[in-house]
């Protein structure tokens, strides 16, 4: 098995033993370990030369003759510096003032949208809330019909509507999405949750849609769905994502394999967004909201 | 030995193009380390003749594990498509299957995944667009079963190729992967030789992750090439490269889209290119 950051670190500051300060010296190999556990964690190269900078800088001359040994103080630094940059706290959930609020899923193709769709309809409905679920995926093979089999394996409300002969495209999109949210209100259902096609950042046309669906909807929450074994181009698809949408948050999914989800603090750092859950699992109720140092000391490998 | 012809800054550039790529911290300094070495010897100053280097170096790595592979003498060939969530299986199953059909070889679906939602529908629409017929069982089925009967169906019919499209699974579920191992046992008791082919299909925007999913699925289903998805995105798909240089499993084909037609014989050559653009 790998050797933990702790024990390589150790490795590292092996000739340093309670006295002075840390050095330029013995840092440098100490970040060397760093950097090659933030990269095998798949966070983005530019965000990990940002993180060496700052790790270095806090790390120099801190004094070494304390109760900490320079290992358990350079960790701690690093562990300090990604639950910063992930944020502290796990996020709230926003809804809006006039009911139904609108939950607008996106992502990349098979990123766990339809899925976690489900699992969000769960986690409010055991929150006391009414959601019904619609999805205007008039694209993929059978996506309506899975997000029909979701809802129904949970007991949801689902708009199915009338997709009949219309040809699939933005039109047929707006009208499903238009007719589910006044459904919703006269169903008495708080919450709309709407299901997207998986899309990449630069189609255009595609793009284009979603920025359609957030104005017709005025959703209170846009969340990016993103595959926790996502690697270094997690940063351009989030930023395609987030300048296009603007999303209010991130579902990392896929953390029930060993993937260090890395990716996490690279959508953070190039979109601001928090990331709000975690999926872990296939079936609805593998679903969690997210803690900061969880997954940090996930990337650290501790 | 110092010498002045090789420019670290050139080298460092052509690393961070190497791991934004993913081809991961590990193989990259190996080729960075070996390019360093053939750059020295060969006297190689200009920034450019580096690059052009550097391609050769990885075609070779993906070119060198490629391997010849014949059709089974007695058909059907079973081909098993296998691979963690979400990747493109059920998708690359069908256009696979309008793949074969065209190059005249009779072919059949197997809806092996009966555990996902909506999967077998999924592929039915498949079936219906390249005309090839798909055996399914019900959703909560036994894959297995599916499997037999779509083998069994095979040999009645005297069908080519059979494609088996089964539910993604983390690599890490021990339960999960012994049943592809079962089905492969099944496959082999049924159809001498198979599986012949068993194809993990990788998602391009995969980190270091898929290393271990390569492994792990060769580990259990005997993986013998990868088909490399969504290339038509921005992600580069260089995980393959360190899956080609430290598991020696060739590419076979690419997913270049959502649509039938969207799926290309692998070509190192071309896939090199796209790293540097
Ligand atoms: N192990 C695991 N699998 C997950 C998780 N979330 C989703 N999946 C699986 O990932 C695959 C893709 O999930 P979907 O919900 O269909 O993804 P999608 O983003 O809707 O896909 P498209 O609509 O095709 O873009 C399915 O096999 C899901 O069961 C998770 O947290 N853990
Ligand atoms: N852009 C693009 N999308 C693709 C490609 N291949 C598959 N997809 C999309 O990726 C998503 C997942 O594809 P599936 O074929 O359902 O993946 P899977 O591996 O069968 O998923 P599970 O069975 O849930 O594990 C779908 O939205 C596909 O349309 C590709 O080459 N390019
Ligand atoms: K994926
Ligand atoms: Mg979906
Ligand atoms: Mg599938």
């Amino acid at each position: 098995m790998f050797e933990n950051l702790q024990e390589k670190l150790q490795r590292a500051f092996k000739n340093l033993r309670g006295q002075g300060t840390v050095s330029e010296e013995n840092i440098s190999e100490a970040l060397r370990e760093i950097r090659l556990a933030l990269l095998e964690s798949d966070v983005n190269l530019n965000v990990t030369k940002d993180l060496i900078e700052h790790i270095r800088e806090k790390a120099l001359g801190q004094q070494v003759a304390t109760a900490l040994s320079p290992t358990e103080q350079v960790i701690k630094i690093i562990h300090g510096e990604l639950v910063e940059l992930l944020g502290r706290d796990t996020a709230r959930f926003k809804f809006a003032s006039q009911p139904p609020s609108v939950i607008l899923m996106a992502g990349l193709q098979g990123s766990g949208k339809t899925t976690t769709t489900g699992k969000l309809a769960q986690w409010l409905k055991k929150g006391g809330h009414r959601p019904m679920l619609v999805s205007v995926d008039v694209y993929r093979p059978a996506a309506r019909e899975q997000l029909a089999v979701v809802a129904k394996s949970i007991g949801t409300q689902l708009y199915t509507g009338n997709v009949g002969a219309d040809e699939a495209g933005t039109p047929l999109v707006l009208r499903l999405a238009k007719e589910a949210k006044r459904d919703a209100a006269n169903f008495g259902c708080d919450i709309l949750l709407v299901d997207t096609a998986g899309r990449l950042g630069i189609d255009e046309e595609l793009m284009g849609e979603m920025s359609e669906l957030k104005k017709l909807l005025n959703p209170s929450e846009i969340l990016f769905v993103a595959d926790a074994m996502t690697g270094q181009d997690a940063v351009n698809s989030a930023k395609a994502f987030h300048d296009r949408l603007g999303i209010t948050g991130v579902v990392l999914t896929k953390m029930d394999g060993d993937a260090r989800g890395g990716a996490a603090l690279s959508i953070r750092q190039v979109t601001g967004a928090p990331v709000k859950f975690i999926g872990t699992g296939e079936k609805p109720d593998a679903f969690e909201p997210f803690h900061p140092d969880r997954i940090v000391s996930r990337i650290m490998g501790m | 030995s110092f010498t002045r012809t090789v420019d670290e800054s050139d080298l460092e550039d052509l690393e961070a193009i190497l791991l934004t790529a993913d081809i991961g911290l590990s193989t990259t300094t190996e080729i960075i380390g070996r390019l360093r070495e053939r750059a020295k010897r060969e006297g190689i100053e200009s920034g450019s003749a580096l690059k052009n280097l550097l391609k050769q170096e990885i075609k070779s790595i993906l070119d060198d594990v490629q391997r010849v592979v014949r059709p089974p003498s007695t058909p059907p060939e079973v081909i098993l498509m296998v691979g963690v969530n979400g990747t493109g299986k059920t998708t690359t199953s069908g256009k696979l299957a309008a793949f074969f059909q065209s190059q005249n070889r009779s072919t059949l679906l197997c809806a092996a995944d009966t555990f996902r939602a909506a999967a077998i529908e999924q592929l039915e629409v498949w079936s219906q667009r390249s005309g090839v017929p798909v055996i399914k069982t019900r959703q909560g089925g036994d894959p297995s079963a599916a499997l037999f009967d779509a083998l069994d169906a095979a040999k009645k019919r005297e069908t080519q190729v059979v494609l088996v499209d089964t539910a993604g699974r983390l690599h890490t579920k021990a339960g999960l992967m012994a049943e592809l191992d079962k089905m492969r046992r099944i496959a082999q008791k049924f159809v001498a030789g198979a599986p012949h082919q068993v194809f993990l299909v990788i998602d391009a925007t995969t980190g270091q992750n898929g290393l271990q999913q390569a492994r792990l699925f060769t580990e259990s289903a005997g993986v013998t090439g990868i088909v490399l998805t969504k290339l038509d995105g921005t992600a580069k798909g260089g995980i393959v490269v360190a899956i080609a240089h430290e598991l020696k499993l060739p590419v076979v084909f690419c997913g270049i889209g959502e649509k039938m037609d969207d799926l290309l014989q692998f070509d190192s050559a071309a896939f090199v290119e796209g790293l540097f653009n």
